[in-house]
């Protein structure tokens, strides 16, 4: 199959000029137009989604910590496009658009992060805890790397059940500091666990560039120390991203082999919508040069240039995106927040016990 | 009814346990090969294969999340620390993750999982491995916690919490592994969440406690006896849920309370019942609750210092003295 696995990913810093038109079956990793359009809508809907949650943010509307991801489509969208919908995917906190990626609904999406009870999870997680049992979505964990064994133990019960699901578990590259981080790539590697370890480095961990935050420059090279198969690609790049991790989930469905790739990207936002986009810790033009790598820029511009998109198909679908997000705003809006009752269900799921689980509301108890 | 160690009736729960649901595995550090670190897990591998006993690097926090993973996906993980003193560096996982995935994803991830291992001090351990670890772990909504304190509790507790879909920490003692006992040969021997047992009766105080602290107030109580004092002793088993109902009404019997725990006094079990007792029961107090603790501070190392940090039957005795006013 001549697609994207055939690129090297490795090898680039920026996105992949073609000089002549090729075959269809040689450009754009094989993909067809239908195909390319379907990954365009996913980047954009991430796009204005996470700009009308900074609207909705700003407005009081999503309370708490929220996290964006623009800037970062490329990755998501670009890895979890070779995923089958039965693989699981687990993230940390700056997971709304891997959330819509996996099929969650805009509409649960934003109720969530408007605290509703039509939120996927109930309006009891928020932004950093979107979750979807029904499709394979594991959250939405807001511990920096505390989802990296929560993954490990996904990948173990896929070997346990002898099944060729894979799990997909993305975290920032501050993570990579973590013992949790080290811990697990120990273990996926010694019991052969169907695992990616996706590192989002966005060159930040907060504020703290990642040269000030670690010994080793080039995350990949820590798979050594787990005898692991790594891999650096283009996070700007939706297609460098579909071919790093096609061979790693290639490899971890037929030989049960974890990988560890590093996506290089970049946040154009800042850490949390508390946070400024830049100021001491980067410079304004630092943000604007690496906003000149656009993921979505590039990407629609290597589809204009095989003659694949043309502005009409473009307004078109970023319109159906921005319907999308004023839709789902609109429904997020009109969900009720959740009932009193809400605050004790879910913490048990067995609570017909004899005695006291809870130690406060004793009228309820009685 | 058999009679066998605490150690092999935690074994034969696990292993009717697997046998019962494939989805039950042991995962821990020296599980399989070493047979355990106190036997408990002796034979499995045999029996199970290295699938279902796993042994693990020295990785605590990674391998109990790797069972919170696993279970969020389906597998019923039982998961062993060698002693709780090295779950701290698991906590995370723990607290953050297995304690909270229900919760924060409304409802749709349930989390049964099997945290177990020895608690409290054994002999000259000294301070890092001398730590009866329950209060930190009772404090987070979304765990259940229990302590068995013989042989037959041991399988009946343990059966019950890998049965639970909630994650449960099995806290057992360090020193009791070598009790014997009789344990029905009943594979549905199930000690359910939130029952307690009256483990002597009594009319003139009660003493509650739990897990290995119920050895030493039985052995109080004998000697009470000796001094025509009948001690009644409630041996909590599990502390969340917690039996109201059982508590209750041994105070009501006796109007005399003494809390025994293994563990530090501030923010200890004993706090906790005290207070749901004053709350509760206050006008069938006869006398101010009083609490037995370890010493308020890490657990030395030198024989006669140790001694004087641990709970006693002495200090026991002269807690109920205190109560009865005697």
């Amino acid at each position: 199959m001549p697609d994207g696995r055939a690129a090297n990913a490795k090898a680039t810093s920026r996105a992949p000029r073609v000089e002549e038109p090729r075959r269809d079956s040689q450009r754009l990793g094989g993909l067809d137009k239908e195909k390319l359009h379907e990954l365009l809508s996913q980047m954009l809907l991430g796009r204005r989604f996470e700009e009308k949650s900074a609207e909705s943010y700003a407005l009081g509307k999503i309370g708490g910590f929220c996290h964006l991801y623009i800037g970062q489509e490329a990755v998501a969208v670009g890895a979890m496009s070779v995923l089958r919908p039965d693989d699981y995917v687990i993230t940390a906190y700056r997971e709304h658009v891997q959330a819509l990626i996996k099929g969650l609904t805009p509409r649960e999406v934003m109720a969530e992060l408007y605290g509703r009870v039509d939120g996927c999870s109930k309006g009891k997680g928020g932004s950093m805890h979107l979750f979807s049992a029904e499709k394979n979505f594991l959250g939405g964990w807001g511990i920096v790397a505390g989802q990296i064994p929560l993954g490990t133990g996904v990948g173990w019960a896929i070997k346990y059940r002898d099944e060729d699901r894979v799990c997909l578990c993305f975290f920032g590259e501050a993570a990579v500091n973590q013992g949790a981080f080290h811990e697990s790539l120990n273990m996926a590697a010694l019991w052969k666990l169907p695992v990616i370890f996706l590192v989002e480095n966005n060159r930040f961990g907060m504020g703290t560039a990642w040269e000030r935050a670690s010994s080793l420059y080039d995350i990949a090279q820590k798979a050594a120390a787990y005898d692991m198969p790594s891999a650096v690609a283009d996070g700007m790049d939706v297609f460098a991203m579909r071919a790093a991790v096609l061979e790693a989930v290639d490899r971890a469905r037929e030989q049960r082999t974890p990988t560890l790739i590093e996506a290089r990207c970049y946040r154009f936002m800042g850490h949390s919508m508390s946070d400024p986009v830049h100021g001491v810790y980067r410079t304004k033009e630092e943000v604007e040069e690496a906003k000149q790598k656009d993921p979505i820029r590039i990407f629609i511009d290597q589809l204009r240039e095989q003659d694949l998109l043309d502005e009409d198909e473009l307004n078109e679908l970023d319109a159906r995106a921005r319907a999308a997000v004023e839709d789902a705003a609109e429904f997020a809006e009109k969900s009720p927040e959740p009932g009193p009752e809400e605050l004790y269900r879910d913490v048990y799921a067995q609570e017909d016990v004899r005695g006291w689980l809870y130690f406060d509301r004793k009228d309820r108890l009685e | 009814m058999a009679v066998m160690t605490y150690r092999e009736a935690l074994g034969q729960a696990l292993a009717e346990e697997m046998e019962r649901d494939p989805d039950v595995f042991l995962m821990g550090e020296e599980v399989g090969v070493y047979q355990g670190a106190y036997k408990v897990s002796k034979g499995l591998l045999d029996r199970f294969g290295e699938l279902r006993v796993v042994d693990t690097p020295i990785t605590e926090l990674g391998f109990a999340g790797l069972g919170v993973g696993a279970a969020m996906v389906g597998l019923r993980p039982v998961i062993e620390f060698m002693t709780f003193n090295f779950s701290l560096l698991a906590l995370d996982q723990v607290f953050n993750s297995a304690a909270k995935v229900r919760y924060m994803s409304g409802g749709q991830f349930k989390c049964p999982i099997v945290f177990r291992g020895p608690t409290g001090a054994a002999l000259q351990l000294s301070a890092q491995h001398s730590q009866a670890l329950e209060s930190p772990y009772l404090h987070f909504p979304g765990l259940k916690l229990c302590t068995p304190a013989t042989p037959a509790d041991a399988k009946g507790l343990l059966k019950a919490a890998i049965r639970d879909d909630d994650p449960v920490v099995v806290m057992e003692g360090e020193l009791l592994y070598a009790l014997k006992g009789e344990v029905p040969e009943d594979r549905e021997l199930l000690v359910p969440p939130g029952t307690a047992e009256v483990k002597r009766p009594g009319s003139d105080v009660s003493i509650i406690t739990h897990g290995k602290m119920v050895h030493v107030a039985l052995q109080a109580a004998a000697k009470l006896e000796q001094e025509e004092i009948d001690a009644e002793v409630l041996d909590l088993r599990w502390l969340r849920p917690l039996d109201i109902e059982a508590a209750l009404a041994t105070v009501y019997k006796t109007n005399r309370v003494v809390c025994v725990e293994e563990g530090w006094p501030y923010l200890g079990v004993g706090a906790q019942i005290s207070t749901l007792i004053q709350e509760e029961a206050f006008d069938y107090l006869d006398a101010p609750v009083v609490r037995v603790t370890q010493a308020d501070v890490p657990m030395p190392y030198s024989k006669n210092l140790e001694k004087l940090a641990k709970p006693s039957v002495e200090r026991v005795i002269a807690a109920c003295h205190k109560v009865l006013y005697r």
